[in-house]
């Protein structure tokens, strides 16, 4: 559904990213795994279009996406959740939820996502007109996922939704995500909770400096020695 | 002593006067503050050309009455598409290069813009007076011991209606939403697969219609030239500042304030000093609070 060919991405003359090619099957959940500053967030910001990479393909289905600008993405149902969720603070949860469904696509249907959400997050539905910023911080990610999900994703990538959160939390989180999958959602998790994250996924890649050096089937790669060297960057 | 009992009749006439003369001036100054403060807080750029936007709007209400005999209140209904057209224009020609540049070179971008239409203004209509006689400026209201310019009222009924509405939209309609999400974080909103782009250009679009309205309206009030628009714009910064930079209720009773002390300062100590009150005011407050009277909130904070 998703392919990235031999990309190279840069921040000004510091490159992110060396080479990375990879590939998201339909309704798979792909875990991305690395140590800090290894370019995981940079590889969904490619995908989403908020990083123009200097080099390589990034293909979602037939299409070719390079020309496509970043808030047209969403149109074709590759929505972000990004890193620190980046919930818009001064609003109230409605109106952020309402706002992840701006995508055309997603308006005709709005009320009845937006029901769907509520019911996924009971917690949301009774603090619908708090401001965003005043939400706790497992409360601001049900948000920002709730709020992506309103766009009606076809892909769902998510960088590191568990990040600060009470175990209990992760949990229900990692729940969310296999509930997501299951409606029919591709989902590319990028989380520093490497255990959890490859028992949920199909398959993982590791990156580590920039470079893809180890993918595969998450379960086999959960036993890998290599996979401990290279999260752990030695 | 209670000061009470030494009001006599006479002054509380002069004191109900100079309120609703307030209440009148701060409405206009409210209308053309309202653009600017707008402009600013989605999109964190000074328009230091504002007033002379206000000057086009002046000039085009002054054409209209002198070649076409158009009452400055017909042209609003025209000039508020027009000045819209403008403001797009001038963004894709102007403020869409410098949008995500250092300060600095916006500020350069639109004080050179502002010289650049003052100038153009010279060289087109020269640099003589020019008003607006329209019947209604003549036509005196007088109510319960005060007297008003017929202009004047509907100059400020029209302009807080005016202003109401833009404050309605941005707080209850979609798009009003979405321009309050790209002033507080433009990724995130990109992720919502919204144009930020076109977000910026409607911004500055609707922006520059109110201070061309604004321009219409006061025409039978003021006189234009081509440097009219300096006049507005020194009170509007002051207004902005002091309403909390790109909160627009705090613009809204910060024009009241402005033309409290404009009108209160002039009735004691004469007009030619009502520029040294706003600086002395707009001192006050950068020293005092910063971030203006109702601390800092920001135009994208509307709807709390
Ligand atoms: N906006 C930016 N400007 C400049 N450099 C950046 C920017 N964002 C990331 N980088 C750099 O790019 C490299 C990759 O960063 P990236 O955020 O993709 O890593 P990451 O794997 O997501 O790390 P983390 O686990 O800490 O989130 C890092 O060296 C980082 O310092
Ligand atoms: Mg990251």
């Amino acid at each position: 559904m998703l392919r990235l060919e031999a990309i190279d991405a840069f921040y000004d003359d510091l490159q992110a990213l060396a080479d990375v090619s990879f590939e998201v099957a339909e309704r798979e959940i792909l875990a991305l795994v690395g140590a800090n500053a290894a370019g995981k967030s940079t590889t969904l910001r490619v995908v989403s279009g908020l990083v123009a990479p200097r080099r390589g393909r990034v293909l979602f289905g037939d299409t070719e996406l390079t020309a496509v600008p970043a808030h047209l993405r969403v149109e074709r149902g590759i929505v972000q959740v990004p890193e620190g969720r980046r919930l818009f603070p001064f609003m109230s949860v409605t109106e952020n939820l309402l706002l992840g469904a701006h995508a055309r696509r997603a308006r005709a249907e709005r009320e009845r996502t937006l029901d769907y959400v509520l019911a996924l997050f009971p917690a949301l539905a009774d603090r619908k007109a708090q401001l965003a910023g005043s939400l706790s911080g497992g409360e601001q990610q049900m948000c920002a996922i709730g709020r992506a999900l309103m766009a009606r994703p076809r892909l769902l990538m998510l960088d590191e939704p568990t990040l600060g959160l009470a175990p209990v939390l992760v949990t229900k989180i990692f729940e969310t995500v296999r509930a997501i999958n299951a409606e029919g959602v591709t989902v590319l998790l990028v989380e520093q909770n490497v255990r959890q994250a490859l028992t949920l996924a199909h398959r993982a890649c590791v990156l580590e400096s920039g470079k893809l050096v180890l993918q595969g089937r998450a379960r086999e790669l959960l036993g890998d020695e290599r996979l401990k060297r290279a999260y752990l960057g030695l | 002593m209670d000061p009470a009992r030494r009001l006599g009749p006479a002054q509380i006439d002069v004191v109900a006067q100079l309120g609703v003369s307030t209440v009148l001036l701060g409405g206009i100054y409210a209308l053309v503050s309202v653009g600017l403060t707008l402009i600013f807080g989605i999109m964190r750029v000074v328009n230091f050309a504002h007033g002379e936007f206000l000057m086009l709007g002046m000039y085009v209400a002054f054409w209209a009455y002198t070649l076409l005999a158009l009452d400055p209140y017909v042209v609003l209904f025209v000039s508020i598409p027009l000045f819209f057209g403008i403001g797009v224009l001038t963004y894709v020609l102007v403020m869409r290069g410098v949008i995500h540049a250092s300060h600095n070179v916006q500020i350069f971008t639109t004080v050179g813009l502002s010289t650049a239409l003052q100038n153009a203004a010279l060289v087109a209509w020269t640099g003589d007076y020019r008003t607006v006689r329209p019947w209604h400026s003549a036509v005196v209201i007088r109510a319960l011991g005060m007297a008003f310019n017929l202009s004047q009222v509907v100059a400020f009924a029209i302009a807080v209606a005016l202003t109401l509405v833009l404050f309605a939209f941005m707080k209850w309609t979609h798009t009003g939403r979405v321009m309050r999400a790209t002033a507080q974080d433009h990724d995130a909103a990109t992720l919502m697969g919204i144009d930020t782009d076109k977000v910026y250009r409607l911004t500055f679009a609707i922006g520059i219609a109110c201070v061309g309205a604004a321009g219409v309206l006061v025409s039978p009030l003021y006189a234009a030239y081509p440097t009219a628009g300096l006049q507005f714009v020194l009170l509007a910064y002051v207004v902005v500042v002091l309403g909390g930079l790109g909160d627009m209720l705090g613009a809204m009773l910060g024009s009241l304030i402005v033309a409290a002390v404009e009108v209160v300062g002039s009735y004691f100590f004469g007009v030619a000093w009502k520029e040294v009150f706003y600086f002395v005011l707009f001192i006050a407050v950068l020293v005092l609070r910063p971030a203006g009277l109702f601390g800092q909130r920001g135009a994208e904070t509307l709807g709390v």
